[in-house]
């Protein structure tokens, strides 16, 4: 017989709140605002939600996501994808770990479609695309990419290129045509999206502002986005990632056994 | 457009290597610069979940990232070029009858089989397994970090322009082949999937044959 929510033991049924609570001003735990272009890292824990906002439209939110207390466990794209049958991220989907457990969940997103497939943009990229603009020239306006600020990120909890996986780009949106030929779209993105990223385990959360590897745009010029954590709870009964497939349903399982 | 199809003049009585891998297996061995490496499959729709390693330095591996990036689509097939985490070529895809190859997919594990089937589908036999027991037997000290998304050759994981994504019966029959060059010294690590909870066996694993040539 599979596990379902009704046959839970009482104690295990107990960890699993009727819902998790929306963004309020008493929820609210802190903000930052991140400009275009700059790396970032920290700790973000179970039951916390993060809002990333879009503040002008065409951000491009490079991320990857590591179990803080075991970083061996981590996002894995392709167990993400097949177990929601899907290529890309929104409301409704979560980001799987490579030990069928969710890291995150996306319980909001006004944006519609994040990018799973194209990884971030590299040294040689980004010197291919928009040449050279170092800091003994143009001091913090340099160009930065996203390859070598997830490195430094993720170098400050001790990972390195071996941990490099498949990341995320928030934001950004990019189809594949009958043969897999990718296009990069920009007709989606309006000032303000925002997509909620709900933590269901301890993570460490590492992303560059960088631009998306597949931009056409000729001009370096990454976008702002803002934080903003509150204290949300973990995901509820009624939870549209929970119930958006029967994947899922097994996947917060698996999670929320972990912390029993 | 379909895919292109090109045949190889290799002759297997020629090749240096000639191994069988039993279905659900795993396979790690050497290939060289410049040789040819070619993966047979031998009684048709077979996934084979593949991983590549500079030989000299492991920390540079396959990234469907940095492949994908490179050739802007999704599917491998003749002209291709797998690219390696530090973005160099290590393998070109110079002779296929097969058509289309996965990047997307990665490989079967017992975690991700709970979440997909059922719970108690974690006990059934998979290709992160394979993995793990192959590079924990092999001389290039590689860990769990190094296990990172695979190619799936001969696998069919189409994505449609609504950003849909199935494992759909192979495109693959019995004695199609994909042939490729090597860019780099490199470890190739093989699991021959041993999934039967969808079609990308065809709900039947079964062996495939690798064969290597020196460069001519």
């Amino acid at each position: 017989m599979d596990l379902t929510l009704d046959n839970l033991t009482p104690l295990a049924r107990a960890g699993i709140p009727e819902h998790s609570a929306r963004l309020s001003p008493d929820k609210l735990l802190w903000e930052e605002l991140i400009p275009g272009g700059v790396h970032w890292s920290g700790l973000l824990r179970r039951g916390n939600t993060l809002r990333i906002t879009d503040l002008h439209g065409g951000a491009n939110v490079s991320m990857l996501l590591y179990n803080q207390e075991e970083k061996t466990e981590r996002y894995n794209m392709p167990d993400t994808l097949k177990a929601q049958h899907t290529a890309f991220l929104t409301r409704g989907n979560v980001c799987y770990s490579d030990m069928g457990r969710v890291l995150c969940s996306i319980p909001e997103d006004s944006c519609g479609w994040h990018d799973t497939v194209c990884g971030a943009l590299d040294a040689a990229g980004l010197a291919r695309k928009y040449g050279a603009h170092r800091f003994q020239e143009h001091r913090n306006g340099m160009y930065r990419n996203a390859v070598d600020g997830l490195l430094v990120e993720i170098g400050k909890w001790g990972l390195g290129k071996r941990d490099m996986v498949a990341n995320l780009n928030l934001f950004s949106k990019v189809v594949a045509d009958a043969e897999g030929r990718l296009h990069f779209e920009t007709s989606h993105r309006a000032p303000d999206q925002y997509i909620d990223l709900r933590f269901e385990m301890n993570v460490l959360v590492a992303f560059s502002t960088a631009p998306h590897p597949l931009d056409p745009a000729p001009a370096y010029n990454p976008k702002a986005i803002k934080l903003t954590a509150w204290r949300s709870g973990t995901a509820g009964a009624d939870d549209v990632c929970r119930l958006s497939c029967p994947e899922n349903r097994r996947g917060f399982l698996n999670t929320e056994r972990y912390f029993l | 457009m379909s895919p292109q199809l090109l045949e190889s003049t290799l002759d297997p009585a020629r090749a240096v290597l000639d191994d069988v891998l039993p279905a659900g297996e795993p396979w790690m061995k050497e290939v060289k610069r410049g040789q040819i490496l070619r993966m047979v499959d031998l009684e048709g729709n077979q996934a084979v979940d593949t991983i590549f390693y500079n030989a000299v330095d492991p920390d540079e591996r396959y990234s469907l990232t940095h492949t994908i990036q490179a050739q802007g689509a999704l599917y491998l097939g003749v002209g291709s070029v797998l690219m390696s985490s530090e973005g160099r070529p290590m393998l070109t895809i110079v002779a296929d009858t097969c058509g289309r190859h996965d990047t997307l997919g990665g490989a079967c594990a017992s975690e991700s089989n709970t979440v997909r089937y059922a719970l108690e589908k974690r006990f059934m036999h998979s290709c992160r397994d394979n993995y793990l027991l192959a590079i924990v037997h092999n001389e290039h000290h590689l860990n769990k970090r190094d296990v990172v998304a695979n190619v799936n050759f001969f696998m069919n994981v189409p994505v449609t322009p609504e950003g849909g994504l199935t494992f759909e019966d192979g495109i693959s029959a019995p004695g199609k082949y994909v042939e490729m060059r090597a860019e780099m010294d490199l470890i190739v690590l093989i699991s021959n999937c041993p999934q039967l909870n969808n079609p990308c066996n065809a709900y039947n694993p079964t062996p495939v044959r690798c064969l290597v040539w020196d460069p001519v």
